[in-house]
């Protein structure tokens, strides 16, 4: 006769009633008013880029070679382009590409190094030593140049600029959830779902990524605003997203000194866009790094 | 504590191989090699497969990876890092000439980062959740926020705008006229400088943090010590290890990481040489500079890790 395991049993969880996740969020606000700016910016932002179709005053490609370099004015809030393009339109467009950059980044990569980082704690041994001394390797690469080798190979379509951006952040996190998975492997949990028959996969999945979830969601708000950053140093230098997709990194590129005097907006605002969205996800990452785990040190 | 140096130290050679072995595999990777981006733009434009073959078995990219590869490392192992596959010219005569601007310029950036970093940190920690925390938070945050790049061309908006004037564009060494070297490169340093002083405030803050909560400072507040000797001698002394490792690694990364504030600048250092090498496929240059920017990035993590075993007894080394 098969014992079975009583832990599937139990697999009841109670279904967070709405009022509990308001009154969190209002509890956090008030206790971190900094992290609620932040986060208050992010909603905004997503907001933004979820509607980008219905708040922008023009096409983000229109050009219009009648209004070049036109100055900030009623009909362009924020000026125009070298090409007679709006400004404010690019800007509302670019925050589509910065945001699924951004969180598709962070996503990927504090996965990956999540579940990296925890296998290495729980099997430990060679298989530990071989995957740090791997994460060495990466880390000792600068992350800028790593990215752009990675942008060389695959190319610089937008979903392969996620990659080229995640790989560099990977071994960052793993390092990070070790640390934390090391000590959740000597919980008891963890010996009884070993004793109740249960295989690795399991065990790593069900039991500990569960619970360095405080790790985790810190590294992934840093990793957010560094993919952002990240994602317009590239464009750029012209090896990001091209030409003529919205983006405020490349909105920054060249034209942006080489018309410095004649149209100072058109360096101005994209800078002020990047920094704006980057602050906010730090300030909030920096909040919810000290409500979770304040031992935990992110740059 | 001898055996433990010599144990950290055989560690890095594999890392260092490591690195050396995947830049060397990227490239390879990456479509194209020197050969075509030589020829197929520009004057020899068009020539025939033959003569691009002779070309590739100058350079000894015909020969199998693994053996390519071998001779690097060989190379290597005799501090000889080969010839430029662009120019042709030796590889150490290439970065020479960019490494004083871009030493110069992370040395720079360094002070700039620790004298506002440590105060801020300092005071921050002291100070915790009042108005002046927030306030050094919020000014560390957004000098992570802030591209440098984006920095750098608004302090060239506002020379042009304001002043009417630019920094030279010209670089000029420092023994030949300081005035000149200083007014170029001072602004590309606050730029980079703030970004990096804002990873070592936070840095200076949280281990400030960390350590004034621990029982000795309590001991040494109890017996009515100096309030700032016990800052100086009991606090800073064992906040600023993490903080010095912060600053070293971030120096590393500055040797050959400034890719993109180079080119705001419009300065020639290892950055651009980085972007040219890898746009060129130039395999050779990119391999060396990329070994030696892990170099220093890898010994500054050995020599911070000594120091810690060192300094701190409670570190067990084995």
């Amino acid at each position: 006769m098969a014992i079975t395991p009583p832990m599937d049993a139990v697999e009841v969880i109670p279904a967070a009633p709405r009022s509990r996740w308001v009154a969190g969020a209002l509890a956090f606000s008030r206790r971190r008013p900094l992290g609620a700016i932040g986060a208050a910016v992010v909603v905004l932002m997503i907001a933004v880029a979820l509607t980008a179709t219905l708040i922008a005053p023009y096409d983000p490609l229109a050009v219009d070679f009648g209004a070049m370099l036109a100055a900030p004015s009623a009909a362009h809030w924020l000026g125009t382009d070298a090409y007679g393009r709006d400004v404010l339109s690019r800007l509302v467009y670019g925050s589509r590409t910065a945001l699924i950059v951004g969180f598709g980044a962070a996503l990927v990569g504090a996965t990956a190094g999540a579940v990296l980082g925890v296998g290495s704690a729980y099997f430990g041994g060679r298989i530990d030593l071989v995957l740090q001394r791997f994460m060495d390797i990466f880390i000792s690469f600068p992350l800028i140049i790593l990215a752009l080798a990675m942008v060389a190979i695959l190319g610089n379509s937008l979903p392969n600029l996620i990659v080229a951006i995640t790989i560099p952040m990977i071994p960052r996190c793993a390092l990070v959830i070790r640390s934390s998975a090391l000590s959740v492997r000597e919980m008891p949990y963890v010996d009884a779902a070993r004793a109740a028959g249960y295989g690795h996969a399991r065990i790593v999945l069900r039991h500990m990524l569960p619970n360095v979830m405080a790790p985790y969601l810190i590294m992934m708000t840093a990793f957010l605003g560094q993919a952002i950053l990240l994602e317009a140093s590239l464009s750029f230098l012209g090896l990001g997203v091209q030409e003529p997709t919205a983006a405020w990194g490349l909105m920054l590129r060249g034209a942006a000194v080489e018309f410095a005097e004649a149209a100072p907006w058109m360096g101005l605002f994209p800078g002020l866009a990047i920094s704006l969205a980057v602050f906010a996800f730090n300030l909030f990452g920096d909040s919810l790094r000290d409500a979770l785990d304040p031992k935990l040190r992110t740059l | 504590m001898s055996r433990y140096i010599v144990k950290r130290f055989l560690l890095m050679i594999p890392t260092l191989l490591g690195v050396a072995a995947l830049i060397f595999l990227l490239l390879r990777v990456i479509p194209g090699d020197v050969v075509e981006a030589k020829f197929m733009t520009g004057e020899g434009q068009g020539l025939s497969s033959a003569v691009m073959a002779a070309e590739r078995a100058k350079l000894g990219l015909d020969k199998p990876v693994w053996q390519q590869f071998a001779i690097w490392v060989w190379g290597l192992l005799h501090l000889d890092l080969g010839l430029s596959m662009w120019t042709g010219s030796p590889i150490t005569e290439e970065i020479k000439l960019r490494f004083a601007l871009s030493l110069q310029l992370a040395l720079m950036a360094t002070l700039v980062a620790t004298v506002l970093a440590i105060p801020l940190g300092i005071v921050a920690a002291l100070k915790q959740d009042t108005w002046v925390d927030y306030a050094v938070r919020v000014f560390s945050i957004a000098g992570l926020a802030m591209p440098s790049f984006w920095l750098g061309i608004l302090m060239i908006l506002a020379f042009l705008i304001v002043f009417r004037w630019l920094p030279p564009m010209v670089y000029t060494p420092f023994w030949v006229n300081p005035w000149q070297n200083l007014a170029q490169l001072i602004w590309p340093a606050l730029a980079v400088g703030y970004r990096y002083s804002a990873v070592a405030t936070r840095m200076t803050r949280s281990s400030m943090l960390e350590v004034l909560r621990e029982d000795y400072i309590r001991t040494a507040r109890a017996k009515g010590l100096w309030l700032k000797l016990i800052l100086v001698r009991h606090a800073l002394k064992n906040a600023m290890l993490p903080v010095v490792t912060v600053i070293g690694l971030e120096f590393a990364f500055l040797l050959g990481g400034l890719v993109v504030t180079e080119q705001v600048f419009n300065l020639n250092g290892l950055g651009l040489l980085f972007v040219q090498a890898i746009a060129r496929r130039d395999y050779t240059l990119t391999q060396a500079l990329v070994l030696l920017v892990a170099f220093v990035f890898i010994f500054t993590n050995f020599v911070m890790d000594v120091m810690y075993a060192w300094l701190d007894p409670r570190i067990r080394y084995r």
